[in-house]
C-alpha cells in the first residue's frame, strides 16, 4: 500500500521507470510485487493492460460540466476551485456526517489501484488511480434497513462550470448504485492518479470509480452521497432511459442503441491499432459477476 | 475570369484535406486518431451539403447567377468527403470486417441513415455532368431534389450519433432548416408567377 500525500507526488517519468523496472525483473517477481496491490489484473503482459499516458488520461475526458467536447474539460477546468470542499453523507442513515477533504485524506489511506476504464462510446484506457474503497467511507454512517441504494450527487456551480449553464443534462449530475455494488471493494473513492493529486478535469477533488461499469456511472466532483430506499434516476437515465439503464455494466453482448459494445478502441494505440474485444464486466467478472446472479442483464442494462 | 474563380473555389474546397494532412504529419490527431479522422470528414461532408444548398439562396439574395456555377463542384466535393468519411469508417475503424459492419448498418439507426444518405448521393454524382443535365432534361431537377433528403438524413445521422444535441448537431440542424425554408419561399413565389 502506498500512503499518499500531496508532498509526495511522483513525476510521471520516474513513475514509468519504476514500472518498467518492476516489469523487467520478470513476470514471477513482478506478479509478486503486483500482488501487494489489490485487484491488479493478473496478466500484466497483455497490451490491453499497458497504462494509458498521463497526457491522454488528462486531456481526453467526458465531463459535460466543462463542455461537451473531449478537450473541453482540460481547457475549461483549470481555474475550478476545489478548496474548501465538503461531502455530505446523508439519507437513510443513523448518523449523517459532513466531511471536509482534509478530514477525508486524514481518515483514509489512498493506495494505487490500476483499473481499466471502458467508455460507453467504445474506447478504453488503463488508469493508475489513487484511492480507497467506498465501503470504508460508507461504514462510517450506519445505514438504516430502509437503505437499498446509494445516490451520488456532483457539484452544481454554473459560475465555474460553464457546461452547466445549458440544459445539456439534468444538473446536478446524479448517479447511483445498489448498496451491495457500492459496498463492493472494487468500488473506489478516487483522490488521485499517477501518484499525483486528482486533476480537475478527472473529477477533483473526489470522484467515484466503478471499474466494471461504463465510465459515466463513475460520477465526478462528488458533494453528496445519499442512502435511499428507491432506485435513483441518474442524469443519463433521465436524458434517455432507452439508452442508459441503471446498471450499465460493461457487457459486450448488450448493444447500446447507437454503439456496438462488442469491441473497443484502446486510447493511445494509434491509427493502425485494431479494435479489441470487450470483456464481460470489463474483465472484472471474477470479482463482481456474483452480484448479478439470476438477473437478466439484457433487461437490466 | 470565370474559370479563375472556379479554380479558387476548387483549392479552397480542399481545405479539409490540408487540415487533416497537417494533423497527421504533426501528430495532432489526439488520443483517438481513428475517431478524429472519421469525424473530421463527416463534419466536412455536412458543411459541404450546407454550402451546396446555399448557392441558390445566395443567387436569389444577391441577384447574381454567378453562384450557380460553383454548385456542381461543391456537390461533388460533398460526395467526395462523404465517401472518404465512409471509407475511413469501413477501412480504418472496422478493417473491412463486413460482418460487424452489416450488423451496424442494420441495427444502428444512425449508421443506417448515414449509409442511406451516401447511397442517395451516388445518382447525383453520376448525373452531375453537363451531358446528363441535357439528357435528363426535366427529370434532372427532380433527381437532384434528393439533396434535400440527403441533407436531412445527414443532420439526423449527426444528431443520433451524438450523446446530446448540444451544440454542433443543433447548429447544423438550424442552418439546414433555414436553407430548406428558402426553398419553400422560392417555390411558392415561382408558382405564383
Amino acid at each position: 500500500m502506498i500512503k499518499f500525500k500531496n508532498s509526495e507526488i511522483t513525476p510521471e517519468s520516474i513513475y514509468k521507470k519504476r514500472r518498467s523496472f518492476i516489469k523487467s525483473i520478470g513476470l514471477g517477481a513482478s506478479s509478486l510485487a503486483m500482488s501487494t496491490m489489490p485487484f491488479v489484473n493478473k496478466s500484466f503482459a497483455s497490451e490491453r493492460d499497458k497504462l494509458t499516458s498521463y497526457k491522454d488520461i488528462t486531456t481526453y475526458n467526458n465531463y459535460y460540466e466543462f463542455g461537451t467536447s473531449k478537450s473541453d474539460p482540460h481547457k475549461n477546468s483549470q481555474i475550478f476551485k476545489t478548496t474548501p470542499w465538503e461531502i455530505s453523507i446523508e439519507g437513510e442513515v443513523e448518523k449523517p456526517i459532513k466531511l471536509s477533504m482534509e478530514e477525508i485524506s486524514e481518515m483514509f489511506v489512498s493506495e494505487e489501484r490500476i483499473y481499466r476504464l471502458r467508455c460507453v462510446e467504445g474506447w478504453s484506457m488503463v488508469i493508475p488511480w489513487m484511492g480507497f474503497s467506498l465501503s470504508e467511507l460508507l461504514l462510517k454512517v450506519n445505514p438504516t434497513n430502509k437503505a437499498k441504494f446509494v445516490e451520488f450527487e456532483s457539484v452544481y456551480d454554473p459560475e465555474q462550470m460553464k457546461g452547466q449553464r445549458y440544459p445539456v443534462l439534468n444538473w446536478p449530475y446524479k448517479e447511483g448504485l445498489r448498496i451491495d455494488e457500492a459496498m463492493h471493494p472494487l468500488t473506489t473513492v478516487v483522490t488521485g492518479l499517477y501518484g499525483k493529486k486528482l486533476p480537475n478535469q478527472n473529477g477533483a477533488p473526489l470522484r467515484i470509480f466503478i471499474p466494471w461499469k461504463y465510465g459515466f456511472k463513475s460520477a465526478k466532483a462528488i458533494v453528496k452521497i445519499k442512502f435511499v430506499e428507491k432506485m435513483p434516476t441518474s442524469s443519463w437515465m433521465w436524458a434517455s432511459p432507452r439508452e442508459y439503464g441503471f446498471y450499465s455494466n460493461v457487457n459486450p453482448n448488450v448493444d447500446h442503441p447507437r454503439w456496438s459494445q462488442a469491441t473497443e478502441r484502446i486510447i493511445g494505440e494509434g491509427v493502425w491499432a485494431p479494435r479489441v474485444k470487450t470483456l464481460m464486466f470489463n474483465g472484472y467478472g471474477d470479482e463482481v459477476a456474483s452480484l448479478y446472479s439470476g438477473m437478466d442483464l439484457k433487461k437490466n442494462y | 475570369m470565370r474559370s479563375y474563380s472556379k479554380i479558387i473555389v476548387f483549392f479552397l474546397s480542399l481545405w479539409p484535406i490540408y487540415l487533416i494532412t497537417y494533423q497527421i504529419v504533426f501528430n495532432q490527431l489526439g488520443p483517438e486518431p481513428v475517431d478524429r479522422i472519421i469525424n473530421h470528414f463527416g463534419e466536412w461532408t455536412l458543411i459541404f451539403i450546407l454550402l451546396t444548398l446555399s448557392m441558390t439562396p445566395l443567387k436569389k439574395i444577391t441577384k447574381s447567377i454567378e453562384w450557380i456555377k460553383f454548385r456542381r463542384m461543391l456537390g461533388l466535393f460533398t460526395f467526395f468527403y462523404a465517401s472518404v468519411h465512409m471509407l475511413s469508417y469501413v477501412g480504418l475503424d472496422y478493417r473491412f470486417d463486413f460482418e460487424p459492419l452489416i450488423n451496424d448498418v442494420l441495427k444502428k439507426k444512425f449508421i443506417f441513415i448515414g449509409f442511406s444518405a451516401w447511397l442517395l448521393l451516388i445518382p447525383l454524382a453520376v448525373t452531375s455532368s453537363e451531358k446528363m443535365v441535357r439528357l435528363l432534361k426535366k427529370n434532372w431537377k427532380k433527381i437532384h431534389r434528393l439533396i434535400y433528403i440527403i441533407g436531412i438524413f445527414g443532420v439526423l445521422h449527426y444528431i443520433w450519433l451524438s450523446k446530446t444535441i448540444f451544440f454542433k448537431p443543433l447548429i447544423f440542424l438550424i442552418l439546414l432548416i433555414i436553407l430548406l425554408l428558402f426553398r419553400i419561399k422560392i417555390t411558392k413565389s415561382v408558382s405564383k408567377i
